[in-house]
């Protein structure tokens, strides 16, 4: 049983999309159960793949018998271990936490929401667990596809948000799947760690060159890196709330792994960082992501564009972490994936209540929301101080490993990056505590004058508030536990050779 | 040149391929028309697919499937005499990816249609902006 884990992390799932589709038509009350249970088994497998690991470092598993490197082999190290059991647990906590708000904007249309919901999880997760490089490529397109489809769904512009969407993910994945093709012809090999066997003996070759170009460039497209973030904005502005709540934590977060996992697992360190010596252009890339992430959001007016903007400086942390290529910036990174797919749950989950309750989320309408919806406030407040960095939220201990890498590195661009956005995040979440808390201005001196209807206590129904409020303490205890996850977890995610 | 052109005409798979990559990547920046654009993606998506089926082709081979011998005994198999077809059953997935691609981008064309009234990039933005 227990030695299946890696299969029923996406085939419960996949299977399930199925049922829940079917259940769209018969019932429509059964497809959330449908997919709660399919998306519990799948947190549950991951947890046991986790346990699994932390005894026996790696677990494979070879799909359907066939042996690596003919068949495709799951491979779950301490690197995946800890990004499953975080994307299963947001994909299961968001699930729970928008139901209401999914029957009350897709009342006909659940069964194909819910039948997608789930199949993104499968896509995400399985790019997760797979140890196969054109296992990825389908998986990607999987957790992409639904992708689009979700945020079609949405009102406004979605559609063409969304098409947008479609022509830049369409462009990342097939270089992805170019790069893959030329480590192909090089190495006569898909399995990504018979690859990185192969590679040594040819690391002057021009086609591994090129392969890690194309291949880099795919990714950085679909993580939104700041030149090429121009179709997330948009995308997330107009999704559904539902929706968006679960691609916002996992799409760019899990590319952002992809990164690693190829340049440290496929391409390893001492290509990638020593023969290649990008890193410092790299790490200058992610500072200008960085900067103009932060500067862009603060020139939006209303919370969930800002919200992306945030997203995509938070890239720029992730990315430029990794390349200072020392053992804090790495660790840095990767508990950076885990806290900013924390961090932007509880604060899309917030934009959802908000939205459930108020007719936009312009800032003009999120005046006066500390009196009407004060414990979802109080969970964006949490969410925001994790972005921000303030301890004991988790938000301040991967910023902390980064500026120590950043220091290591000597790369003090970085550094001060950092400072500038976390700088910038105050001014950016104080604005808006300002407007919810203080404004309307003016009302209490003309007493009475102020609307009934906006002074009432009127926050989101409680199944929306308790998963909230499990997310908002999870930040903090992330925080506080963050030197066990580091050194029972990360520190063995990073390779031997990074000082 | 005749270097040039030894390199042009040896490897004429690759070249293929880039030009037709290219195409569709200038039909998706360059045209406004919305359908021209997802013609222009599914282009882009058929050069990769043209680009494996190339690489797994191999001169003076034939196709993988093992003759058997007379009374069920078996030839020697020498892989020079085979073409690799792991490049191409991998285009089949890849195939099914870009239809599906091409699915969904249809879908959203008409859903824009129906909302804008139009395909055209530059009438959509100019409603938009109006709003």
């Amino acid at each position: 049983m227990s030695q299946h884990f890696p299969a029923f992390i996406i085939v419960i799932p996949l299977i399930a999309a199925f049922f829940i589709f079917t259940a769209g038509w018969l019932k429509r009350t059964y497809c959330f159960y449908i997919a709660a249970v399919a998306l519990a088994i799948s947190l549950f497998s991951s947890f046991g793949l986790l346990l699994q690991v932390l005894q026996n470092k790696v677990v494979v598993y070879h799909f359907g018998g066939w042996s690596p490197p003919w068949g495709i082999a799951y491979r779950v190290d301490y690197l995946n271990g800890i990004v499953l059991v975080v994307s299963a647990a947001i994909a299961f906590l968001n699930l729970i936490a928008t139901k209401k708000s999914v029957e009350k904007e897709f009342i006909e249309r659940v069964g194909p929401f819910y039948a997608l919901y789930v199949l993104f999880v499968t896509g995400t997760m399985g790019i997760v667990v797979t140890g196969d490089a054109f296992n990825l490529y389908v998986l990607l397109e999987i957790a992409s596809l639904t992708g689009y489809a979700l945020i079609g769904m949405g009102t406004e512009h979605a559609a063409l948000a969304s098409l947008n969407y479609v022509f830049m993910g369409t462009i990342g994945a097939s270089f992805y799947l170019l790069g893959i093709g030329y480590l192909y012809i090089a190495t006569g090999s898909l399995n990504m760690f018979d690859i990185a066997s192969i590679l040594p003996n040819i690391f002057q070759s021009n086609v591994v060159l090129f392969a890690f170009v194309i291949c880099l460039t795919g990714l950085f497209i679909k993580m939104a890196l700041f030149p090429m973030h121009t179709w997330l904005p948009n995308a997330y502005t107009y999704s559904p709330s539902p929706a968006i709540s679960l691609i916002a934590p996992l799409t760019t977060k899990v590319m952002v792994y992809v990164m690693i996992r190829i340049l440290l697992s496929v391409f390893t360190p001492s290509f990638s960082f020593k023969s290649m010596a990008v890193n410092t252009s790299f790490v200058w890339l992610a500072v200008i992501a960085i900067v103009v992430g932060s500067i862009l959001a603060l020139s939006q007016q209303s919370l969930k564009r800002m919200l992306s903007y945030v997203m995509i400086a938070e890239i720029g942390y992730m990315v430029g972490g990794f390349w200072l290529a020392n053992r804090a910036g790495i660790t840095g990174a990767i508990l950076h994936i885990i806290n900013d797919a924390a961090m932007t749950l509880c604060v899309f989950l917030v934009a959802g209540n908000i939205l459930y309750r108020v007719p936009g989320d312009s800032f003009d309408n999120l005046k006066g929301l500390f009196r009407k919806m004060p414990f979802s406030m109080g969970a964006f407040v949490v969410g925001a101080l994790s972005i921000i960095g303030v301890p004991p939220t988790c938000g301040f201990f991967s910023k902390w490993y980064l500026i120590t890498g950043g220091i290591a590195a000597g790369h003090y661009g970085f550094v001060a990056a950092l400072l500038f956005s976390s700088l910038v995040n105050v001014v950016l979440f104080f604005r808006i505590f300002e407007i919810g808390y203080f404004e309307p201005f003016g009302d209490l001196h003309i007493s009475g004058s102020m609307d009934e209807e906006e002074k009432t206590f009127d926050d989101a129904p409680l199944g929306m508030l308790v998963p909230l409020m499990i997310v908002a303490a999870g930040l903090i205890v992330l925080g506080i536990y963050t030197d066990t996850l580091v050194t029972k977890v990360i520190q063995f995610a990073i390779p031997g050779g990074i000082s | 040149m005749v270097d040039l052109l030894t390199i042009i005409i040896s490897k004429y798979n690759y070249w293929g391929y880039i030009v037709l990559m290219m195409i569709g990547l200038y039909a998706m920046i360059v045209k406004k028309n919305l359908v021209k654009k997802i013609i222009g993606m599914s282009i882009f998506q058929t050069a990769i697919i043209f680009f494996y089926v190339s690489i797994g082709m191999k001169k003076n081979a034939t196709i993988p499937i093992i003759s058997h011998g007379h009374d069920g005994g078996e030839h020697a198999v020498h892989a020079v005499d085979f073409i690799n077809p792991l490049p191409h059953v991998l285009m089949l997935t890849a195939i099914v990816v870009s239809v599906a691609t091409l699915g969904v981008a249809l879908a959203l064309a008409i859903k824009i249609y129906q909302q804008y009234n139009s395909l055209e990039e530059d009438e959509i933005d100019s409603q938009i902006k109006v709003k």
